[in-house]
C-alpha cells in the first residue's frame, strides 16, 4: 500500500491524497426507528437501545449503537427532483471511474468511536483519501487498493467517530476494458 | 447479556461465550436495509452472481459490524463501551451459512486516564473457515461505580 503518491498515480489522483472532500450533512436526524431495525437485524438486546431508564442511567439518555455511524449518511434510495443517485464513500466511486475498474469490494474497515450519537443529532461527514496502491492482482481480478477515511461530527462540532476503509477496485479476468 | 462485567474479572486468555447463527436471505437483506445500504449485491441474487461473481447475495460490512458489536456487548453488558474496531474480511457470508463468532481476550490495560480496556480478537467463521476477523478495543468499568460512558474529551482515549 502506498502512503504517498506513487510514481504511477495519475496527477489527478495524487493531488487528492490528504485533501478533505465531500463534506456533507446527513439527510435526516438520528432516529430510533433505524436503531430498533438495526438491533432487530442482529438480535441485539442491549437495554441501552430498548430501555429508556437504563439509557438515562448509563448514557444520559437514548443513544444509537456506535457501529451505526455510516447509516446516518447513506442517502435515500430516491428523493423528489433528484436525477443522480449520490454515492456514500464517493471517493471510492470516483477512483473506480478514474481507473476504469468496474467492480470493487471493501477489505478492511477500522472504526474509532468518540462522543455517543444521540437521538435527534444531525451529523456531518467529510472524506479524505489516504493512499492508493500500485496495480495488484488478486483472485478477484486486477486493480488497486485504496484507503479512505471518513470523519463524523455532530451539530456541536464534536467528533463522534472516524472510519477508515480499505477498498479494492478491480476488473475481472477476461472482462472487456 | 452480562449485567455488569468489571475489569477485575477480565484476563488475557479469557474466551468469550460462542455465538452461532443461521444466516438466511432475510438476515442479509434486513441487515443491509437497516444500514441503509441499497447496493444490489446485498439483495439481488442475479446481480451478486452475474456481476460480482459471488455465489449469492452476501452480508454487508456495516451489518457485520453490528453483529460484532452485539457479540461484544452481550459479554460486557451495557456499561461496556466500544472504543475501536478493525475488521478484515477474507470471505463473504451467504444465506445458508451458519456463522459462528468466537473471541479471546488478547490483553488488558488501564490507560493514563484510568479507563480499563480489553483488547479482543474476534473471529467470524463459517464451517471452520474464517470469513472476518475483528480486533476490538472495549472499555470496561474498573469498579461497580465506574462508567466508561461518562468519559469525554481527554478522558476518553479509544
Amino acid at each position: 500500500m502506498s502512503g504517498s503518491p506513487g510514481a504511477t498515480l495519475p496527477p489527478q489522483v495524487a493531488s487528492l491524497i490528504g485533501q478533505v472532500q465531500y463534506e456533507e450533512t446527513g439527510e435526516f436526524p438520528v432516529e430510533r426507528g433505524y436503531v430498533w431495525t438495526t438491533c432487530a437485524s442482529v438480535e441485539n438486546g442491549n437495554p441501552l437501545f430498548w430501555d429508556d431508564a437504563v439509557a438515562e442511567d448509563i448514557t444520559g439518555g437514548p443513544i444509537a449503537p456506535p457501529t451505526m455511524l455510516s447509516a446516518w449518511f447513506r442517502p435515500h434510495h430516491w428523493s423528489p427532483g433528484r436525477d443522480v443517485q449520490p454515492m456514500p464513500l464517493q471517493i471510492h466511486f470516483d477512483l473506480k471511474e478514474i481507473f476504469d475498474l468496474p467492480e470493487a469490494v471493501m477489505s478492511d474497515n477500522t472504526i474509532i468511536f468518540y462522543e455517543p450519537v444521540r437521538m435527534g443529532d444531525r451529523l456531518r461527514t467529510r472524506q479524505i483519501l489516504q493512499s492508493v496502491s500500485e496495480p495488484k492482482t488478486t483472485k478477484l481480478g486486477t486493480g488497486r487498493f485504496w484507503v479512505i477515511d471518513v470523519e463524523y461530527l455532530n451539530q456541536r462540532d464534536e467528533l463522534v467517530g472516524v472510519e477508515s476503509y480499505t477498498g479494492f477496485g478491480y476488473r475481472r479476468e477476461g472482462s472487456p476494458s | 447479556m452480562n449485567a455488569t462485567l468489571t475489569f477485575d474479572a477480565v484476563h488475557a486468555g479469557d474466551e468469550l461465550p460462542e455465538l452461532s447463527y443461521p444466516v438466511t436471505a432475510t438476515t442479509v437483506v434486513l441487515g443491509a436495509l437497516a444500514a441503509r445500504d441499497w447496493r444490489p449485491m446485498h439483495h439481488d441474487y442475479d446481480f451478486a452472481v452475474n456481476r460480482n461473481g459471488t455465489q449469492d447475495i452476501f452480508m454487508n460490512t456495516p451489518n457485520q459490524a453490528a453483529w460484532f458489536e452485539r457479540y461484544v456487548t452481550d459479554w460486557t453488558g451495557p456499561t461496556g463501551r466500544l472504543g475501536r474496531m478493525t475488521f478484515r474480511m477474507s470471505g463473504s457470508v451467504f444465506p445458508g451459512d451458519t456463522m459462528t463468532l468466537r473471541a479471546t481476550v488478547e490483553s488488558t490495560e488501564t490507560d493514563r486516564a484510568g479507563c480499563g480496556w480489553a483488547k479482543l480478537a474476534v473471529a467470524l467463521t463459517v464451517a471452520g473457515d474464517v470469513k472476518t476477523t475483528c480486533s476490538v478495543r472495549v472499555a470496561i468499568p474498573t469498579a461497580a461505580d465506574d462508567n466508561p460512558w461518562t468519559r469525554r474529551g481527554d478522558q476518553w482515549i479509544p
